[in-house]
């Protein structure tokens, strides 16, 4: 093969598993927990640094804290967001962690205001401490707020906030030890069991650095935190929760974004993005649950799928007469496996008999055919959601698009026009399967999902989290 | 009287096709002047008209199938019970039936009679009585085979193939029942083997509506 021909044989397996990373000015490092304001989502880096976005998609750069020191995390707690970050009092591991809240993460707002809070936390440079990458978290139980802390020299400590003011709830109670030989750790809460969330490995070498993120359950929220081999986080264990893969390397600093709905997202950095030169950026990846285990999902990959109910076991497809693989045939006797390949069914071939405008959507089970197969294409410049961009949906091979009607059902329509009834966000669920919405529906503000009713239809309806209507899979077709 | 006589020769037939034929009979002659739905909100009442032939399943062999004009008015007549129609050669009756399952067996319908189950269409009306207008249900049925519905004249559900009965297989998209009698019209189509169907409607929550009534002789007077 010519080289040439290597070279774009490359470049086209790249694009078919191109893997969406944020868009815009997405250069941070240790990024705080991801949280909303005023309908915008900001996050704060190591320096101070602060990324701000519409839409959890594209993101810019935003304004800087007035502390400029490690690995921030913050929280939000009735009208105040709480702000906590480490500084370097002498060399580490002699260091503190300090709080400061403002009303409103906006610098636009007329409330916004930083007032220090003093310190929470510290380490004296000799105890086994490392008092900065603070992690905070609101134990939904009981609503006690505690913070998680530690970097390698010694063990992650525990300490219990106050909620009401965000500043040491005892500053005499000696931290308790959670763990061991890690960093950048939280503290998330989920079905009855308290998960604590560290980073393994080495930071800071670009794509040479270990980072990765590892996870222990206790049943406590003091510990013991053991992982999936039943060894103690602070004897050094952890489940891998996500690792290096694809195009970034080194991923750390895990922080929750639960979407309500039982929709959850995490934000993490990688320590280096191979399509960015290496650099340090945000990502917004789905959070599953498996087994009593987070997962770390992934989000929408480019490509052409069949899109099935995990409700009924039927397939989406366009409300047209199918034509069987291959065409129209006997039946084979026995023993009689002759022919050779019957190529994949091709929209050109058979669409000769579709009707020419809008086309209903139904459901039926999959048949390898060509009004079954789905191509799901990032739409630029139309914004996204945390993680991703608004996808359209077409019919492989074709332009026609599904939509959103305004009696909130579905249509085919001949062609795409780029409306945002025909925009679709696609958020990966706890189990796996995805939640597909369109991005607005006409005259409506309703925010509806893709709802598979019946067996043989589908339709647009109000999200609900315990119910598998709303539960889609996309498959190779 | 005529309905009365009709109706002692038909279930007499049933009656004698039952112990001979298709045991056990799941449909009855309907006796009260309404029927509320089953537990489960299906459709328990239907005027069903004896089979005429036909061929095909795929979507474009129904749609011509149920599109053809075999007897006036076929799109709006309510029947009563004992009506016939001619179509082509044959003259065909309208039964009312209740059955006693969620689902309505055409098999037994059209054995009992001494009638083809293979390669027939059915036609089935029935009338939902509504205390007050809703808005926002669905029409929502299974049938084996392919099958398309109307309410109120309105197409709104078409599913075909060669297909068993699933419930809620086909469901419409939002329609608004009026207030008083609304039509339920449906044209079954079956290739071999059983047939039946099932019928209800779902409320904007997605569960069964009951809150009517089915009363085709007060209809059809």
């Amino acid at each position: 093969m010519h080289p040439m021909k290597y070279a774009l044989l490359a470049t086209i397996l790249a694009l078919a598993s191109l893997v969406l990373a944020l868009d815009g000015q997405i250069g941070v490092h240790d990024p705080s927990t991801v949280v909303r304001c005023d309908g915008k989502y900001y996050t704060y880096g190591t320096g101070g640094s602060s990324l701000v976005s519409d839409d959890g998609w594209t993101w810019k750069r935003g304004t800087a804290l007035p502390r400029r020191g490690l690995a921030p995390d913050v929280i939000h707690l009735g009208d105040r967001y709480y702000v906590y970050i480490a500084a370097n009092i002498g060399a580490q591991p002699k260091a503190a962690i300090n709080m400061i809240w403002n009303k409103t993460l906006d610098p636009e707002s007329p409330g916004y205001k930083w007032e220090e809070g003093g310190v929470v936390a510290s380490s004296d440079g000799v105890e086994d401490s490392n008092a900065i990458d603070p992690g905070v978290f609101l134990d939904p139980t009981d609503g006690r707020l505690w913070l998680v802390y530690g970097s390698y020299f010694g063990y992650i400590r525990l300490v219990q906030l106050d909620p009401k003011t965000g500043k040491r709830l005892n500053p005499n109670d000696q931290p308790r030890n959670l763990a061991i030989n890690c960093e950048a750790s939280d503290m998330i809460y989920h079905d009855g069991w308290y998960y604590l969330l560290a980073t393994h490995g080495s930071c800071c070498r670009g794509a040479d650095s270990g980072y990765n993120i590892r996870v222990g359950r206790a049943k406590k929220v003091i510990g013991p935190f053991l992982d999936n081999a039943g060894v103690d986080m602070i004897k050094g264990g952890g489940k891998l929760f996500v690792g290096s893969g694809g195009r970034v390397i080194g991923p750390g600093h895990f922080g929750l974004l639960d979407l309500g709905d039982g929709v959850q997202k995490f934000s993490m950095h990688f320590e280096a993005d191979l399509d960015r030169g290496g650099a340090s950026v945000l990502d917004i990846r789905p959070l599953l649950w498996k087994d009593g285990w987070p997962v770390a999902g992934e989000n929408l990959k480019e490509g052409a799928f069949e899109i099935e109910s995990v409700r009924t076991g039927t397939a989406l497809e366009l409300a047209v007469e199918g034509m069987p693989v291959g065409g129209r045939r006997a039946r084979r006797g026995p023993g009689a496996v002759s022919g050779g390949v019957i190529p994949p069914q091709e929209a050109a071939e058979v669409s000769k008999n579709w009707p020419a405008g809008n086309v209903d959507v139904r459901m039926a089970n999959y048949l390898c055919q060509a009004q079954q197969k789905w191509a799901i294409a990032a739409v630029p410049n139309a914004g996204g959601y945390p993680g991703s961009p608004y996808f359209k949906i077409t019919i492989a091979g074709t332009d026609r698009a599904l939509a959103a009607t305004e009696d909130a059902e579905l249509v085919v329509l001949s062609a795409f026009t780029g409306g945002p009834e025909q925009l679709w966000r696609m958020d990966q669920l706890a189990d796996g399967a995805w939640r597909i919405c369109p991005k607005s529906i006409p005259n409506s503000k309703e925010a509806l999902a893709l709802s598979a009713l019946g067996s043989s239809f589908a339709t647009l309806e109000k999200f609900d989290p315990k119910s598998e209507k709303q539960h889609w899979l996309f498959k190779a077709p | 009287m005529k309905n009365s006589v009709h109706k002692l020769a038909i279930w007499a037939l049933l009656a004698l096709a039952a112990t001979a034929q298709v045991p056990p009979i799941t449909l009855t002659s309907p006796v009260s002047p309404q029927k509320a739905p089953g537990a489960d909100g299906f459709i328990q009442r239907w005027l069903l008209l004896e089979p005429i032939g036909v061929n095909g399943l795929t979507d474009s062999a129904v749609q011509a199938a149920v599109k053809k004009e075999y007897f006036p008015n076929q799109f709006t007549v309510l029947p009563q019970d004992g009506d016939k129609v001619t179509t082509g050669d044959a003259q065909l009756t309208w039964h009312a039936v209740d059955t006693k399952n969620y689902n309505v067996d055409l098999y037994h319908f059209a054995h009992a009679l001494g009638k083809p189950t293979s390669d027939v269409l059915f036609w089935a009306v029935t009338i939902v009585n509504c205390p007050r207008e809703m808005r926002g249900v669905r029409l929502a049925i299974g049938s084996n085979a392919a099958s398309v519905w109307w309410v109120n004249g309105k197409e709104v559900i078409g599913i075909y193939g060669d297909r068993q009965t699933v419930i809620d297989d086909g469901v419409s998209k939002r329609l608004t029942l009026n207030k008083g009698p609304n039509i339920v019209r449906a044209a079954v189509i079956n290739g071999g083997g059983a047939t039946d169907f099932c019928a209800r409607f779902l409320d904007a929550e997605d569960k069964p509506l009951k809150e009517f009534t089915v009363s085709l002789l007060e209809a059809a007077k």
